[in-house]
């Protein structure tokens, strides 16, 4: 009997499904728990991406396949199954509340230590309120400000649709597929991220922050950022927030590329307050991040500046790679560690231009039972000719169970290089705690001052608004820790 | 009602007796000087009155405006109108001198229900202190005594007294590491604070300061107790026979 067309239809349907493994539902909100290649293939259909997307993704995980997790850092954490964790799911929306009655008052307390204004903290709480029309007019007018410099500031997933030949041209460049475990991870499932093109001689006119990304709902689990600056162009970014941040997902695997052209400059300023799990580090955020940024043209800059607070564990060392001759790479870093709270982190510097300059300024806080580890990596190459290093790296513990580490790789293949560090290590005493008490300071209050006089030399590098709320922050995140 | 009251404090520091039984009365608009030989107990007497942690008395009673310090906190107290001007005032790194003479200054007027100064009207109420105290504002823009001279430091001390308006303050050998010219300039803030709702402690060992700092009653501190009282002439007394002579006589 010849089958009907309608028979052919259907059997052609239904073989299309098996070809993926499961019923393909475009219209689904979550991938199946579990990566595998057909998971990979899932959310470059999810997001109608061109065919060399895919084929790189499918590269990247085939390669993690080949791959064994990292353990040299100074972190323990029970083994994460990857296969328990979905990969993809459609923007969620957060839970809806109806006032901020019903948020939890740990959350309130916190908001309100941090000054944000009750509108915000109805938004960040996912209470029902009608920001949306808030936050879309600002958007919209600070985007339309962007078009008419030519600046492109969008999710990463829109780039790819509309500047393919950008994307294409640098995605991987800084950081390849094969860099590290969670590197190649991130490039065969990453769902979101920003994208940055500054066009040349344009100076951004106003700081980028993540928080204007509309249409970015998704939890950051495995953002892919791109940041491209033309010759003597210049921008400002801005990662993250202040207020504490919750996340059913555990493991955060971001990759960060920035690139620099002659001339130019890019500040890249992170506040990381993650979820850092209970007072024995149970439930808390895994944050492992690649990031790295490529001094690409002669006299161009890059610099890092970060206020990581939050995780249960943070595992990151943002680097440059000094390429042009005479560019700049600069670090500057408080890393706060409390409770049972673990942090390995630091930075890389590779000279390999003349005449190249780095500067890390790193402060670690240890308090509770927490452990924090500088590892810092300077890599000065043969034709590396008059460069220079400086690293200062401080450590300071708050009360006798904590521990700090000190972990710097100096390698120097020039006799024509100078490279400088410096490294201290100290505890907040008695004498200065008592001097602060008795001028009426509580000791709250007493910490935090001397906690961020301490933190002065990064907390300055950071844009103005970031600098008021970070310094609010580590004085929150410390506390409980003293007295 | 007087002051500030101290009744038989005793206390011990590492199993050993220091201050045995000390009792002294301190009245508004009063200045009290406090004379004594080394191991006398000078410090932990001040370390004790400001609430420094590990200086509890064993027995023993504190009043300040009739109100017990015993149970309050270091800060507590120094909200209600106690200063101490340390001896060996230490550094604060990093933590602005503005800043922190700020917040010391606002902790209070927020616990006496005051309005707190703003960055501007503070700077302004400050600078004018601080020129009558010899700080220049660029002493203000460093941190907390980081690199300020033994000098400067005192003259800070003193500023903060000044600023912060205290009940009663005591002055730990606020001479200690001065020249004449310094001594001159911190004697002239601290009897410009001098005033009928206020009063003074003096703690020293030598007399010196006392001729700048003109006190109503001196009081001679000896093994943990005030062993004898009088008026000033009694400082010209040590000076003359030294403390020996007194103790023994007594």
């Amino acid at each position: 009997m010849v089958a009907t067309q309608e028979t052919i239809d259907k059997v052609k349907e239904v073989s299309q499904s098996y070809k993926y493994g499961f019923i393909t539902n475009v219209e689904s909100e979550k991938a199946p728990l579990g990566l595998n290649e057909d998971i990979v293939r899932f959310i470059s259909q999810k997001k109608k991406e061109p065919q060399w997307l895919l084929e790189w993704r499918l590269k990247a995980y085939k390669k993690w396949l080949t791959m064994k997790q990292p353990n040299w850092a100074m972190v323990n954490f029970p083994d994460i199954n990857f296969q328990d964790i979905y990969y993809y799911s459609a923007p969620k929306t957060k839970p809806k509340l109806n006032s901020l009655d019903e948020v939890d008052p740990e959350l309130l307390r916190t908001y309100e230590k941090l000054g944000i204004p009750i509108k915000e903290q109805e938004m960040l709480a996912g209470v029902a309120v009608d920001y949306v029309f808030d936050s879309v007019s600002v958007a919209t007018t600070f985007r339309e400000k962007l078009e008419k410099e030519g600046i492109i500031f969008c999710p990463i997933s829109e780039a790819v649709q509309n500047y393919p030949e950008l994307v294409k041209k640098y995605i991987g460049s800084v950081i390849p597929i094969g860099d590290n475990y969670y590197a190649a991870l991130n490039s065969a499932v990453f769902t979101d991220g920003s994208f940055v093109y500054v066009p040349k001689g344009v100076r951004c006119p106003m700081e980028l922050s993540t928080y204007f990304r509309i249409n970015e709902q998704n939890s950051g689990q495995f953002e892919r950022t791109l940041i491209i600056v033309e010759d003597d162009a210049y921008v400002s970014y801005l990662e993250g927030c202040t207020a504490p941040q919750r996340d059913e997902n555990q493991l955060h695997a971001a990759v960060v590329e920035l690139i620099a052209m002659n001339n130019s400059e890019i500040k890249y300023s992170t506040v990381q307050n993650w979820y850092p799990g209970d007072k024995d580090g149970k439930g808390g955020i895994y944050n492992f991040v690649t990031k790295r940024g490529n001094c690409l043209g002669k006299r161009s800059k890059i610099s890092w500046t970060q206020v990581e607070t939050g995780s249960a564990i943070t595992w990151k060392y943002p680097s440059c790679i000094l390429k042009g001759d005479e560019s700049v790479g600069e670090f500057y870093s408080v890393a706060v560690a409390n409770n049972a709270q673990q942090a390995d982190t630091g930075t890389k510097m590779i000279h390999i231009g003349k005449n190249t300059k780095s500067t890390i300024i790193s402060k670690g806080i240890s308090a509770g039972k927490a452990q924090n580890t500088y590892r810092g990596q300077v890599q000065i190459q043969k034709n590396a000719l008059g460069s220079r290093n400086f690293t200062q790296c401080d450590s300071l513990l708050i009360g006798d169970k904590c521990g700090a580490h000190t972990v710097p790789y100096i390698n120097q293949y020039t006799p024509s290089a100078r490279v400088e560090h410096e490294a201290t290590t100290s505890k907040i005493s008695e004498d200065q705690l008592f001097y602060c008490l008795q001028r009426g300071l509580d000791t709250e209050q007493a910490t935090s001052l001397i906690v961020n006089g301490f933190c002065k030399e990064v907390m300055k590098e950071l844009p103005m608004e970031f600098a008021v709320e970070a310094q609010k922050l580590i004085g929150i995140s410390l506390e409980g820790s003293v007295g | 009602m007087s002051l500030l009251e101290i009744r038989n404090a005793c206390l011990k520091l590492d199993g050993k007796d220091i201050l045995k039984g000390l009792s002294l009365s301190v009245n508004e608009g009063e200045v009290h000087a406090i004379m004594g030989p080394n191991g006398s107990g000078k410090s932990t007497l001040s370390y004790m009155l400001a609430g420094r942690e590990g200086y509890d008395l064993d027995k023993g009673e504190i009043l300040l405006e009739g109100k017990s310090l015993i149970e309050m906190s270091a800060d507590e107290r120094a909200r209600s109108g106690l200063f101490l001007a340390f001896q060996y005032p230490v550094e604060l790194p990093g933590v602005g001198a503005m800043s922190f003479l700020r917040e010391a200054v606002n902790s209070r007027r927020k616990f006496l229900g005051e309005k707190e100064f703003d960055h501007l009207g503070f700077v302004k109420e400050a600078r004018k202190e601080a020129s009558k105290m010899f700080v220049k504002d660029e002493m203000l823009k460093r941190s907390v005594n980081v690199g300020f001279s033994g000098g400067e430091k005192k003259r800070f001390e003193i500023l903060q007294m000044a600023m912060l308006k205290p009940k009663i303050s005591i002055l730990d050998e606020t001479d200690s590491g001065l020249d004449v010219d310094a001594l001159k300039i911190v004697s002239e803030g601290v009897n410009a604070q001098r005033s009928k709702d206020n009063a003074i402690v003096v703690i020293t060992h030598y007399q010196r300061l006392l001729d700048y700092i003109i006190p109503d009653f001196v009081h001679i501190l000896s093994d943990g107790a005030i062993i004898k009282s009088g008026g000033p002439e009694l400082a010209l007394e040590v000076e003359k026979n030294g403390y020996a002579g007194l103790i023994n006589a007594s």
